[in-house]
């Protein structure tokens, strides 16, 4: 058994500064997913909003409907919460893919990046062909 | 090992467990919404509030809300955790999470009851 020395006596370059490194596309991933998680908690008191609407009335629903079918904003959140959710979808789908010892090295961690971020874009594109 | 206090089950390997059912719960519940709304283009209030008012929908859509709340508190504790290193904002921004959370679900569950 090898004992742990600190980072600081060992020799070598220790940089944790997220800015100055470059990130590559399976870390750019990571962070899409970190990123579209926090968006989709913000997002929930639109949802809820809507869904609360939605099932409060006649006049309720038609409210959404109608908002969701002519106003610019209501659209817009929409559209920008399906797309925050087929992001997070995906690459979620691929973790679990990954904690199933699936694509877990480091050119499957690369490829099936690849796929997220096309599947997430080819999903971005039809939910914004559904919204507008 | 280090014993955390804020997380939801004090524990890593319980907090990576619940994400993951979680995860696959919400998976499910968002293809059966998004395919029901693409299916029901011309959707009306009562087709869409009978679909709420039926015990198995009502079960489905409190178990989405619950495991919304625990995943968003993992992964929010998470993220807090990783980039916020001043103990008072990450504490605060903790206990807002928490508390949004709350009223989420209590929103939520009136909503689906119809209170």
């Amino acid at each position: 058994m090898t004992t742990q020395k600190p980072l600081q006596t060992a020799k070598r370059p220790v940089n944790l500064d997220l800015s100055t490194i470059k990130q590559p596309l399976p870390a750019l991933v990571s962070i899409s997913h970190r990123i579209t998680g926090v968006m989709l908690f913000v997002g929930l008191v639109f949802a809820l909003w809507a869904f609360d609407a939605s099932l409060s009335s006649e006049r309720g629903f038609e409210a959404v409907r109608d908002a969701l079918a002519h106003n610019f904003f209501a659209k817009l959140v929409a559209w920008g919460l399906l797309s925050a959710l087929s992001l997070h979808f995906v690459a979620g789908i691929r973790h679990m893919a990954m904690d199933l010892h699936f694509a877990d090295d480091r050119e499957g961690g690369i490829r099936t990046s690849k796929i997220v971020i096309i599947a997430s874009a080819v999903l971005i594109l039809l939910a914004g062909v559904w919204v507008w | 090992m280090v014993t955390n206090v804020t997380n939801l089950g004090r524990s890593g390997l319980s907090d990576w467990l619940v994400q993951r059912a979680s995860a696959v719960i919400l998976a499910l519940y968002t293809v059966f919404i998004v395919g029901y709304l693409l299916l029901h283009p011309q959707l009306d209030y009562l087709t869409w509030s009978g679909l709420f008012e039926r015990t198995s929908m009502r079960v489905f859509t409190l178990l989405a809300l619950l495991s919304i709340a625990a995943h968003a508190w993992i992964g929010l504790w998470t993220v807090v955790t990783d980039y916020i290193k001043w103990t008072n904002l990450r504490l605060a921004l903790q206990a807002f999470v928490i508390l949004a959370l709350f009223v989420f679900v209590v929103w939520s569950v009136q909503v689906l009851w119809g209170a």
